[in-house]
């Protein structure tokens, strides 16, 4: 194993930051067969080609989505998992970069938890589909190669807080800050049929569609309730019994959550990523699902599996 | 025989004599040309600040009128040249101020501006007409009151992507009512608020208000009042376009622009309701350039139903949420386009769609008149290079750029060297070049090889070794400007023809193998080149040996010697 030291300590702390189902994290109990040391197994170690690659030993056929990780553009499975990609490697095309096929010597070893291979401040960091419970990778400084100007524009820096345009990923590479801009709540009305009065609910509160999903079945499964009880012919509920207000995301439940977008359009919720859905949304509303004609045959699948996080 | 010739004739000639690099020729033919020349010169172009003195400039040409002056290298714009390397433009109007220069005219790219600077600009230049500045930084509104209250005959104030500090003056308020001269007044990359009533009066007492684009503070009911009073507008940059479409205003505003039947130049939405959008539907039709880069708040679909509309476009800026789709419908709408910029919109990864070489090869397929391409795509592939080569032979500008730097052709995997290689093959009137993707030292063979009359060449994460970068050095005559970073290129690419260096404006190269040794070594041997480091880090001096590898390399040519201004992280060796 050539030239690597590392601290116990930094160890744990970046291996906390990776999805524990992913082949080449190794469980401790397990895999201590092959007689390495608690450390060599943990280190995360990417070197140029041929290098010596220690997960050959621990994960036997999943070499080759391990030695993917960073370096090989491919489209191994394993690799590319993630749901969510990230700004500069997409689903199916994994070329992340820099590619190391280069002779310059600018080798990106990974040695356990050294902080600086992950600092955006480093120039050449490879793009982990992997890691995406990381914050969003380093990207290479300068590059795509557009002025600052334009950057903080498409943070919605420059514009007014009311602009449809906001992203509200956080981004960390720029030294202007776009934190003024980004309100701390995010309050939009929402409506469901059967219920004459509305309630609002915080979208900053939630970062997934599940989470929305429960916050709605609270909001409203008492005032649903309420109303059935007071309406003249709903006579089957129980005064007691309150429903729960499930399958609002799948279509497979009486109601279905769906919301107008900046453009005043009605849009099905759970089609984009979480945030994108957050910068866009103006209203929500819970519709019967009988009354959505598209869910009658079965909703499509959307891009993103919705139990996956985000 | 023509030294008979009375200089005043000589001079009248001169005067059909626009661009300067017809009067930089004309003044070598002998002295006497010089002469007349150098008294006759009005509007002198400075690429690089410090090439050359003020003291110089002013002594040669007594008569500038008009300045442009470039500070920072190109690639400042993307962070990788500290704030304060320098690039101040003080000096020169201290020195223009003293001499008693009549300047009228002031354009600057990449400087560093100081309020100080325009106080002194407004106050010290009685005929002053037209200050443009261009991605500069280091002054506030505050030098923008000064050049609005004092420069009487203003007719130019165009800011543009600059960093300018909101000191939440009233610097458009201090236009006095005497000023009724502006033909172009552009402030939209302000951060800050404006005040709407001045803005109105000052547009209705400009009569000849021909440009105006405002900021994101300017709302659609101010702007409805503004083109009522200014229906005369040729280029228009709107702020905030937001509103309830089924509104009054809105249709105030719908009326409003169809009155504007002069407007060929359309801009802005920094703020924008895409159901708003059908009120500028009318003047679609007129439009030559148009701009929608700064606004993400318009979706692919709204984005092409206003394109539609715009059949005599010429120049159009957008971002890739238009999508390959959308460079379809250009394609089949605008057979006039001649510069084409498709700018990244999303850059955290949230899932956007981008563009592709689809929607390249649509657009050359669709628009023979292209000459100008800025295109950010997702991937790209040779055999859309290829196709685009066939397509567009008449480019002269070309720069693309994938959003992995290194990427492969998208579907043989191969280097991209074939299809850039075609490009400059092609186009051989091809003069500015950006290339990416994954490069190996064949593509820059091919640009030796063909690309004869290239000024301007940035090149990233490209190339194999040393031969890369001689192959352009030796191939590419009239190259002015290269810039190159993380590209494996070194020492024996570095000195192998030093003289070249003095025939260019300027080279830059970070991240690549180049060492402290030979930069050293080419300082010494080129006393007319300004070789300077940039060293960020905190090493200490003695640390740092020949055999180091130089971080950032910016080298130029220069009549005047080491400048006196570098800070501490810059050495001039």
């Amino acid at each position: 194993m050539e030239g690597y030291s590392r601290k116990d300590v930094g160890c744990p702390q970046l291996l906390d930051l990776i999805p524990k189902e992913k082949e080449w994290l190794v469980k401790s109990a397990e895999e201590t067969n092959h007689g390495l040391s608690e450390e060599k197994k943990l280190e995360l170690r990417l070197g140029p080609p041929g290098g010596d690659w220690t997960f050959k030993q621990i994960n036997g056929p999943k070499n080759e989505s391990l030695l993917s990780f960073g370096f090989f553009p491919n489209t191994t499975a394993g690799a590319t998992t993630t749901s969510a990609p990230t700004p500069w490697q997409h689903q199916a095309k994994a070329s992340f970069f820099p590619l190391m096929e280069k002779k310059s010597c600018r080798t990106v070893e990974l040695q356990g938890a050294e902080k600086k291979a992950f600092s955006p401040a480093n120039k050449a960091v490879p793009n982990s589909s992997n890691a995406q419970k990381r914050t969003a990778p380093a990207p290479v400084v300068g590059w795509p190669p557009i002025r600052s100007f334009r950057k903080n524009l498409a943070n919605g820096n420059s514009s007014k807080l009311s602009s449809e345009s906001q992203s509200v990923v956080p981004d960390k590479d720029f030294s202007k800050k776009p934190i003024e801009n980004c309100p701390k709540s995010r309050f939009v009305k929402i409506n469901m049929d059967g219920v004459p009065i509305g309630r609002k609910v915080d979208l900053k509160a939630f970062n997934s569609y599940e989470k929305l999903s429960s916050a709605v079945d609270e909001l409203f499964r008492g005032l649903l309730a309420a109303q059935s009880d007071s309406s003249t012919n709903g006579i089957e509920n129980e005064l007691e019994e309150e429903k729960v207000i499930s399958g609002l995301l799948n279509g497979s439940g009486e109601y279905t959550l769906v919301y107008e977008d900046n453009e005043g359009d009605r849009m099905l919720v759970g089609d984009v990523p979480w945030d994108m859905f957050v910068s866009t949304v103006k209203r929500l509303r819970v519709l019967k699902s009988s009354e959505l004609p598209m869910l009658s045959c079965g909703s499509k699948p959307g891009k993103l599996s919705l139990d996956g996080s985000i | 025989m023509l030294n008979y010739f009375p200089e005043e004739v000589l001079e009248h000639v001169f005067d059909f004599l626009t661009s300067h690099r017809d009067r930089n020729a004309v003044s070598l033919v002998c002295k006497s040309w010089y002469a007349v020349e150098r008294f006759s010169r009005e509007k002198v172009f400075i690429g690089n600040c410090y090439t050359i003195s003020p003291e110089r400039l002013i002594a040669r040409f007594p008569r500038v009128r008009s300045l442009t002056l470039k500070g920072k290298p190109h690639f400042a714009d993307f962070n990788l040249v500290p704030h304060d390397w320098g690039g101040y433009v003080q000096p020169w109007i201290e020195s223009m101020a003293k001499a008693g220069v009549n300047l009228e005219e002031l354009r600057l790219k990449r400087m560093l501006v100081s309020d100080e600077s325009l106080d002194l600009l407004a106050n010290f230049f009685p005929n002053f007409k037209s200050l443009v500045l261009v991605s500069c930084d280091g002054f506030s509104t505050d030098g923008l009151a000064a050049i609005a209250s004092n420069c009487r005959f203003l007719r130019e104030l165009d800011l543009q992507e600059n960093e300018i500090e909101d000191r939440r003056g009233q610097w458009l308020s201090c236009f006095p009512d005497s000023c009724t001269s502006l033909v172009s007044l552009n402030f939209a990359c302000l951060k800050g608020e404006v005040n709407l009533l001045s803005l109105e009066r000052l547009v209705a007492r400009c009569r000849n208000l021909r440009s105006l684009r405002v900021n994101h503070a300017v709302p659609l009911d101010a702007l409805q009042r503004i083109l009522a009073q200014a229906p005369q507008l040729v280029d228009l940059g709107i702020g905030s376009f937001v509103h309830d479409p089924d509104s009054e205003i809105y249709n105030k505003i719908e009326t409003g622009m169809q009155k504007c039947t002069s407007i060929t130049s359309l801009s802005g939405f920094l703020d924008v309701t895409a159901r708003c959008l059908p009120a500028v539907y009318t003047i679609c039709r007129h439009l030559t350039s148009l701009n929608l880069s700064y606004a993400p708040g318009i979706y692919s679909d709204e984005l092409v139903k206003l394109i539609c509309h715009c059949n005599k476009l010429e120049r159009l800026l957008v971002l890739d949420t238009i999508g390959d789709k959308g460079l379809g419908v250009v394609a089949s709408t605008c057979k006039e386009l001649q510069e084409l910029r498709v700018f990244p919109s999303d850059l955290y990864g949230v899932g956007n769609a981008a563009v592709t070489e689809e929607g390249l090869v649509a657009i050359s397929a669709g628009c023979r008149k292209l000459n100008s391409i800025l295109y950010f795509c997702e991937q790209m592939t040779n055999a859309a290079l290829i196709m685009v080569a066939k397509n567009c032979p008449n480019f002269i500008r070309f720069r693309l750029a994938t959003f992995n730097p290194t990427a492969p052709d998208a579907v043989t995997m191969q280097p991209l060297d074939e299809g850039f290689g075609a490009i400059v093959k092609s186009c051989k009137g091809l003069k500015r070049l950006s290339v990416s993707g994954l490069l190996t030292d064949q593509v820059f063979l091919y640009m030796g090889r063909y690309a004869k009359q290239l000024e301007m060449l940035s090149i990233a994460f490209a190339g194999d070794s040393d031969k890369g970068m001689l192959y352009v050095l030796n191939g590419c005559k009239k190259l002015k400007k290269l810039e190159i970073r993380d590209s494996p290129f070194g020492n024996a690419a570095l000195l192998a023809d030093m003289g070249k260096y003095e025939t260019m404006r300027s080279l830059w190269m970070s991240s690549c193998e180049v060492t402290l040794g030979a930069c050293k070594t080419l300082a010494q041997k080129m006393p007319r080149l300004n070789v300077e480091v940039i060293n960020e880090s905190d090493q200490m001096e003695a640390s740092v040996d020949d055999k180091h590898k130089v971080e950032k390399m910016y080298l130029y040519r220069t009549l005047v010697g080491p400048r006196k201004d570098a800070p501490d992280f810059v050495w001039t060796l």
